[in-house]
């Protein structure tokens, strides 16, 4: 195992004066140590930190990557989501099952290979992924988990392009950008810039710049700021939500990846305009490549005198912890990433009040997506007007989108906000797969909806898609060739919201399990008489009376799917 | 599910925190215990006593028919009878005429002098007062005293020797208000359970600052600011020194010392001696811990001061109770909201026993017997002939049984009391129980004293009568009958009136002192024309505006949440110099350990209700607790038998240790007839209060045999303790 | 707080209230009865249920009446056709899910809003065995709706005891102590809170389910230690 126990031991002794914020990090130490938690280790850490034993209990049946019983030497987690379910992600679970099943009867395996079906694992563009002990890999369905665990020692590369290239201008190089080359390619110029402006000033030009939060929001970057700006209270934090769990999206993997330290400016001018001396960086625990890539860019940047006590010689002083998620796709949500970071089980909470007022801690907070705030530089260095070049009016800038599915070349593109859909899927994606003709497009993700052929010429832009009834999202674009039949990724969704629905509010908690169950009916083509209004029902109010946005969207997709194609929804015998 | 039959309000019958509780009843049976979330005592909280703990009464052991014993018994060679083959079962009318005869045949012949009672900190107002009003008018003895001379006496003797009034100043659930409040020699979370969430919120979410004072690390110190590890009985001078930083800081409030209190000069002159390196060096707490408490109480807006028994039940328990209120009045932490000097009572009605006079010096509501216009007031109200009240002060439980013996105490009347449980010295109790010619005794259990008695009165729970009980903070509340008494038993006021007739046949007395009352209702009007404190208490007020808190003048008075806004009912406060004197017993090579005693959660003091009741289980046998350095050092484990023995006796049970008591200091609950701790305890007095030192016999323990627990239940887990 | 008073319309009558009011609060001081579930008087409200949503004139969704502030301006509708469907469905769907045979409060308010309790035909119910650990009370989640408050009370609302949190998430949450631990192994006091602020019979007393499984009293009050102590006991779990 990773560490011994009493490394375990002196690493909560170190974690215990920051009490109850230090849990997940502590349980992700034991878990690491001794490959589960058990009661006792549960029971020392409650113990050094002060939470009590219950809500440490609680905290560790919230979180899937967190396991209260042995889970074997070799934990393999099969993508189950749609576009790794159309390469095929099925038969690689089966196999290493069938397969670890087989050999236990001899050898004793099943105790040492342990797979799991796992939601979404950001790496739509390698499908059918698998992620072996936390490494990425591109699986194929005859491969045995020996020869899974030998691919890790290769990692598979996104192809990253796009008509414009200044959020992945340094990405896509099948390697990290380190300090030295980031500063070579002017990095850290526009934080420089910033210092030498008043913060009020660095704010104007964010707000100038139009740019809106790309975690699927859309919300105007510099009013946050200003808002947490102006709030009284401290300390102030700026958080970076990279809780990418979206199924479909993997960018803000690759900004991670391949360009830690823009997303570090970028949260630095946050902080100097808001006037926080404390960041975090809160990565889903799926991403172990992207915090290792993201921990040492922060070690970089201390060492540089970038990140710590008076920065590049100014009065500005700045700190980021980075805090590892641990299977929750809830925590995307910023109030429950809030609760995650100090210690909670994910719970969204209830809004208002805001972030900006009352965030972590309760102090006041600015939350950005990764991809937010890797166009902070680029707007202060390319200043706001000529920022608003790119894009449309109202959607100014670039915009970076997963593509995924049954075209040729899925990857990650970077395009100005306004192209059309059928830009991306057919000259940059180079079109269909299978050559088969397009059927759909889930745009936005689990919690977005479809695009269908009539849709291809939709400018791809805040107002163009909302026009046409379609969140834009976080940037999802998974493709549906004609041959496919759409109640399979319907049937996922609904189960992907079943299982993270976070259990709160009644809506979400009980309307996704209905919803599962009867979109299980659709899917072996036999719902009963009812289900259409059923449905409806649930999805309404989950929609309509849902805490936060995981249960007001999870049925998006379907209630989209109900209105393009109703015959889906109807018993086999009567379709067609 | 269960529709009830009714649903019955009432109080709590365990502590003084007054809990209001609703009984659900089907077939006369409680199966389901609510607590209304608008009441100001305990806003819908209970504690696993009232909440679970009242099925005692349904236990099969209960006597609900009078018993005599068959063999008679002699003074020195009485005996104790557990088992029912002892006793004879008769007639109320037999039971009644055989103790009214042999009380009427023992004061012919001895006197008052001869004659003693105990009256019931867990009885109703209406219960105590005709019992004290039954002993003083007919028996003319003061020899009348109960419990509290076992918990808050010292308290009640230097409040009154300091402000003049002896009860909690504030009402409890103002901690929330206070900005710093001391906590010292009190456990609430064991035995105020609800003022402990009071405390517990003034804390977490009102932001208050919590200095705990105490020997034993209590749950509380988790939510304290500072936490004070004093050495037992050191308390004067931790006290002390802090008012002596107080006072050199100048951090005390001039104004208030002006226009308020008296003696300050000789006070301030007596604090000089106590430095906090002088208090450091007696009582082991660091000195900057008494520096930085003592600022913080002086420098807060609002500030409190809570206590339990840890500070009365010691042979300097009077001058540890001054100590405290020394620093109020040196503070002017007193007087107003979220302020004040706060005895947390222990019993359901100690504060209502005592305010109806249960007590050797006083009638009811603090009047002195030694005084003559109050022997006279009582006189004209029970109908007694003038100079025919006995002026003389009675004696206090204690000394009731030390003066046991032909030419003392020959009759003694127990009602709901358990002094061989209670008693500090039990071999010493047991001996002077025996002693007795004649003695009663009216409860539900025949308990450990009950045993010893020639006739046994089966009264009724206190879900069976009606009657008011006395809270911690003055508050009276109603009590309602809930169920018909079982079997053949009465409500203890009945039994009272029935008896006290025909006493006074016997007595061939012209004038009745009136025992006619159809109801409890009609004793209260009786008490409100004599106790000016409950002048504005009617039945019907209780009914309608639930409790009441003391004083209430009159009808129209709407109750007094806290006290002393204006003045003190002796005039100023009145500051005491003090002295350090050590505790009578400290720790020695033979007898290395102070030995405190105390109440567990789940249990009620002799145990009488809780160990007949389902709760039994969840602490089901007798625990010493002991730091486990100690234990290490004795080779002690977890759960091991130990053998405790003071210079007195030695008791035998299992170990449990834990950092909750600090090095040198062991824990006994003294609720276990199995391995009773007051076996061990002494009987010094303090010199004042006369109060025994509950909470300081020094004990070596040594190493048991497991078979020396044979009858022990096997240990379980519990993850509460 | 300010005493500030701030104007709204509350089903199209003007009204005004302190500001800092909920919605709940100012509707019941104008004599509109909202339905509540979760929420109680002395717990915090977190809004679970959703049962008390309303509708505010220009927000995108639903607001909870029990935590949700008038604000000047705002029009409120407590029976628009989005808030009975939302009330309608989230009752339905816990009669799917829950046994409500305890829960009067709830039948009522599923007759006022035209419920089908029987809506969601082949719906997996939640069923756990019912928990008999203890002398004191049973624990039967199959009646619980999660309304939190038994967690609550046990922990900042009343007693800082924190014995219960919550096992699993989604639809398979349910209240558990550490690790599932017999209630007397966990920090458990007894106080009995969590069994006073139920609403649904979930946490009830043993020995009034003693007498409705069928127990006389006299035959209550004659059991040994072992056989009140309940049936899950340690060694019989492990096994």
């Amino acid at each position: 195992m990773a560490q011994s126990s009493s490394s375990f031991e002196a690493l909560l002794t170190s974690l215990a004066p920051q009490g109850r914020t230090a849990l997940l990090p502590a349980l992700h130490a034991a878990q690491e140590t001794f490959g589960y938690i058990s009661d006792q280790v549960a029971a020392q850490i409650g113990k050094a930190l002060g939470v009590p034993l219950a809500e440490v209990f609680g905290v560790v049946e919230f979180y899937t990557l967190f396991h209260r019983h042995p889970v074997g030497e070799v934990l393999l987690h099969v993508c189950n989501d749609p576009a790794c379910a159309l390469a095929g992600a099925d038969t690689v679970y089966k196999q290493i099952v069938f397969q670890t099943a087989e050999s236990a009867a001899g050898e004793g395996v099943s105790t040492k290979v342990r797979v799991e079906k796992s939601p979404c694992l950001g790496l739509c563009d390698h499908a059918p992924a698998v992620l072996v002990q936390s490494l990425p890999v591109k699986a194929s369905p005859a491969q045995t988990w020996q020869e899974l665990v030998a691919a890790t020692a290769t990692r598979p590369l996104t192809y990253v392009d796009g008509d414009v290239r200044l959020l992945t201008a340094l990405c896509g190089r099948h390697t990290t950008v380190r300090l030295d080359e980031y500063r070579r390619h002017e990095g850290y110029r526009a934080l420089e810039q910033a210092l030498q402006s008043p913060p009020e000033a660095v704010i104007e030009e964010v707000k100038a710049s139009g740019l809106v939060g790309r975690g699927g929001a859309a919300f105007p970057t510099g009013i946050k700021w200003q808002s947490a700006a102006q709030a009284p209270g401290s300390p102030k934090y700026v958080v970076c939500n990279a809780d990418e769990a979206e199924p479909g999206a993997f960018k803000d993997r690759v900004l991670m990846e391949d360009n830690p330290h823009a997303i570090l400016e970028g949260m630095l001018i946050a902080a100097y305009a808001i006037g926080a001396a404390k960041g975090y960086i809160y990565i889903r625990g799926e991403y172990m490549l992207p915090y290792r890539v993201m921990q040492r860019a922060v070690e970089e940047a201390q060492a540089a005198g970038l990140l710590g006590e008076r920065i590049l010689g100014s009065d500005f002083c700045f700190e980021i912890e980075i805090r590892r998620g641990a299977g929750a796709y809830i925590c995307g949500e910023e109030t429950a990433l809030f609760e995650s970071i100090e210690g909670k089980r994910g719970f969204p909470r209830l809004k208002p009040p805001f972030p900006t007022t009352h965030g972590l801690f309760g102090k006041p907070t600015v939350i950005n997506n990764v991809e937010t705030l890797a166009n902070v530089p680029l707007i202060l260095r390319l200043g706001a007007e000529e920022y608003r070049r790119l894009g449309t009016p109202q959607s100014p800038g670039p915009k970076l989108f997963c593509l995924s599915g049954d075209v040729k070349r899925p990857g990650l593109y970077e395009v100005p906000l306004g192209v059309p859909l059928r830009h991306l899927i057919e000259d940059l994606g180079q079109g269909m797969r299978n050559d088969a003709p397009f059927q759909a497009a889930l745009i936005g993700g689990a919690a977005g909806a479809f695009a269908t052929p009539e849709h291809l010429d939709t400018p791809l832009s805040f107002e163009g898609l909302r026009a046409a009834g379609i969140p834009l999202g976080a940037g999802v674009v998974t493709v549906f060739d004609s041959t496919r039949d759409l109640r399979d990724p319907l049937y996922r969704l609904a189960r992907f919201f079943a299982e993270e629905s976070c259990g709160k509010c009644y809506p979400c908690q009980i309307g996704t399990q209905r919803q599962l169950e009867i979109m299980e009916r659709v899917l072996e083509g036999r719902p009963l008489p009812g289900d259409w209004e059923r449905l409806q029902d649930v999805g309404w109010t989950m929609t309509d009376a849902s805490i936060c946005g995981l249960g007001q969207t999870a049925a998006s997709a379907i209630l989209s799917a109900m209105k393009h194609w109703p015959e889906l929804f109807q018993p086999a015998a009567e379709r067609r | 599910m269960l529709t009830p039959d009714r649903i019955v309000s009432t109080v709590c019958p365990f502590c003084g925190v007054g809990c209001n509780m609703q009984l659900h009843i089907k077939d006369n049976f409680i199966y389901h215990v609510s607590a209304p979330f608008d009441s100001p005592v305990n806003h819908g909280n209970l504690c696993v006593k009232g909440r679970f703990g009242t099925d005692f009464l349904y236990h099969p052991k209960r006597i609900t028919r009078p018993l005599l014993r068959r063999k008679p018994q002699k003074p020195g060679e009485r005996t104790q009878a557990f088992d029912l083959e002892e006793w004879r079962e008769v007639s109320w009318d037999e039971a009644l005429d055989f103790v009214a005869d042999r009380l009427v045949e023992i004061y012919r012949n001895y006197g008052p002098d001869a004659m003693a009672v105990y009256c019931c900190a867990k009885a109703t107002n209406e219960d105590n007062y005709l019992l004290q009003k039954l002993y003083r008018a007919l028996f003319r003895t003061n020899n009348v005293d109960h419990c509290t001379r076992l918990c808050h006496a010292a308290s009640v003797v230097a409040l009154q020797m300091a402000i003049g009034s002896s009860a909690m100043s504030n009402t409890a659930a103002e901690v929330i208000e206070n900005d710093v409040f001391i906590l010292t020699g009190s456990n609430p979370t064991e035995n105020h359970p609800i003022i402990a969430l009071q405390m517990k919120a003034a804390v977490r979410k009102y932001g208050a600052k919590l200095i705990v004072v105490d020997p034993r690390r209590i749950e509380m110190v988790d939510y304290a600011t500072l936490y004070l590890p004093l050495k037992p009985g050191t308390d004067v001078p931790v006290f002390s020194a802090m008012a002596h930083v107080i006072l050199k800081e100048g951090l005390y409030n001039r104004e208030f010392i002006e226009q308020r209190t008296e003696n300050f000069e000789a006070f301030a002159a007596s604090m000089e001696k106590f430095t906090p390196e002088v208090a450091e060096e007696i009582s082991g707490v660091p000195r900057h811990l008494i520096i930085e408490a003592a600022r913080m109480y002086a420098t807060a807006r609002n500030a409190a001061i809570y206590w339990a028994l840890g500070i009365p039940e010691s042979t300097h328990g009077t001058a540890n109770a001054l100590s405290l209120i020394n620093l109020a009045l040196l503070t002017g932490h007193i007087g107003r909201r979220g302020t004040g000097l706060n005895p947390l009572r222990g019993q359901n009605n100690v504060q209502g026993a005592s305010d109806m006079g249960a007590m050797p010096w006083h009638y009811p509501g603090y009047q002195r017997v030694d005084h003559e216009e109050n022997a006279q007031r009582w006189e004209r109200l029970w109908n007694v002939e003038p100079g025919g009240l006995n002026r003389r002060r009675g004696l206090t439980t204690t000394e009731i049984l030390s003066a046991v013996g032909p030419h003392g105490v020959r009759a003694l009347y127990i009602m709901g009391e358990n002094p061989m449980m209670s008693e500090p010295d039990l071999n010493h109790t047991r001996q002077k129980m025996s002693e007795l010619e004649f003695l009663v005794a009216q409860d539900l259990f025949i308990n450990e004293s009950g045993a010893f008695a020639d006739v046994f009165l089966p009264a009724v729970s206190w879900a069976e009568k009606d009657g008011t009980f006395t809270n911690t903070d003055r508050r009276v509340q109603r009590v309602r009958r809930a169920i018909p008494p079982r079997g053949q038993s009465r409500a203890d006021w009945e039994i009272l009136c029935d008896l006290a007739k025909r006493i006074e046949r016997k007595l061939g007395r012209r004038q009745s002192a009136y025992w006619d009352y159809s109801h409890p209702a009609e004793i209260m009007e009786e008490i409100r024309r004599g106790v000016p404190e409950y002048g504005g208490i009617t039945y019907e007020r209780l009914d309608r505006e639930g409790g009441l808190q003391t004083p209430v003048w009159d009808e129209k008075h709407p109750g007094t949440p806290y006290l002393f806004a204006e003045t003190f009912p002796r005039g100023r406060g009145k500051f005491h110099p003090l002295d350090y004197v050590p505790n009578a017993e400290m720790p020695d090579e033979e007898y290395p350990l102070v030995l405190s005693t105390g109440r567990v959660l789940e249990h009620w003091h002799g145990g009488t209700m809780t160990r007949h009741s389902w709760v039994d289980d969840l602490y089901p046998e007798p625990l010493v607790e002991i730091h486990p350095h100690d234990a290490s050092t004795l080779g002690i484990e977890d759960g091991d038998a130990v053998r405790v023995t003071s210079r007195r006796a030695s008791i035998v049970l299992r170990a449990r240790v834990t950092e909750k008591t600090n090095r040198g200091v062991v824990f006994i609950p003294f609720h276990f007839h199995e391995a009773a701790a007051n076996l061990l305890t002494h009987d010094q007095l303090d010199p004042l209060a006369k109060i025994p030192e509950y909470k300081a016999a020094v004990v070596r323990i040594t190493k048991a045999r497991p078979e020396e627990l044979a009858g022990r239940p096997a240990p379980q887990p519990r993850g509460r303790i | 707080m300010t005493a500030n008073l701030v104007q709204f319309t509350l089903d199209g009558t003007p009204a005004q209230a302190p500001a800092g009011t909920t919605i709940l609060k100012a509707a019941q001081q104008l004599g509109i009865a909202i339905p509540t579930i979760c929420y109680h008087d002395y717990c915090t409200a977190n809004a679970l249920c959703r049962i008390c949503v309303v509708e505010v004139k220009g927000a995108r969704v639903l607001v909870p009446a029990c935590t949700a502030t008038v604000q000047d301006g705002m029009e409120i509708h407590t029976q628009s056709e989005r808030v009975q469907r939302a009330r309608r469905v989230i009752l339905e769907m816990l009669y799917s899910t829950v046994d409500l045979s305890e829960a009067p409060e709830i039948e009522a308010m599923a007759a006022a809003y035209d419920v089908d309790c029987q809506r969601f035909p082949q719906a997996e119910p939640r069923r756990p065995p019912l928990i008999d650990d203890n002398p004191m009370y049973v624990r039967d989640y199959a009646k619980c709706i999660l309304c939190w408050r038994c967690v609550q009370v046990c922990a900042e609302d009343a007693q800082y005891t924190y014995a219960i949190n919550f096992k699993g998430r989604g639809y398979e949450t349910q209240i558990s102590t550490f690790y599932e631990v017999p209630m007397p192994e966990s920090t458990c006091v007894f106080c009995g809170q969590c069994i006073g602020v139920c609403p649904t019979g979930a946490l009830k007393f043993k020995r009034q389910y003693l007498l409705e499984i069928g127990y006389a009293i006299e035959e209550i009050l004659q059991m040994t230690r072992s056989e009140r102590g309940g049936r899950r006991r340690r060694a019989e779990r492990s096994a």
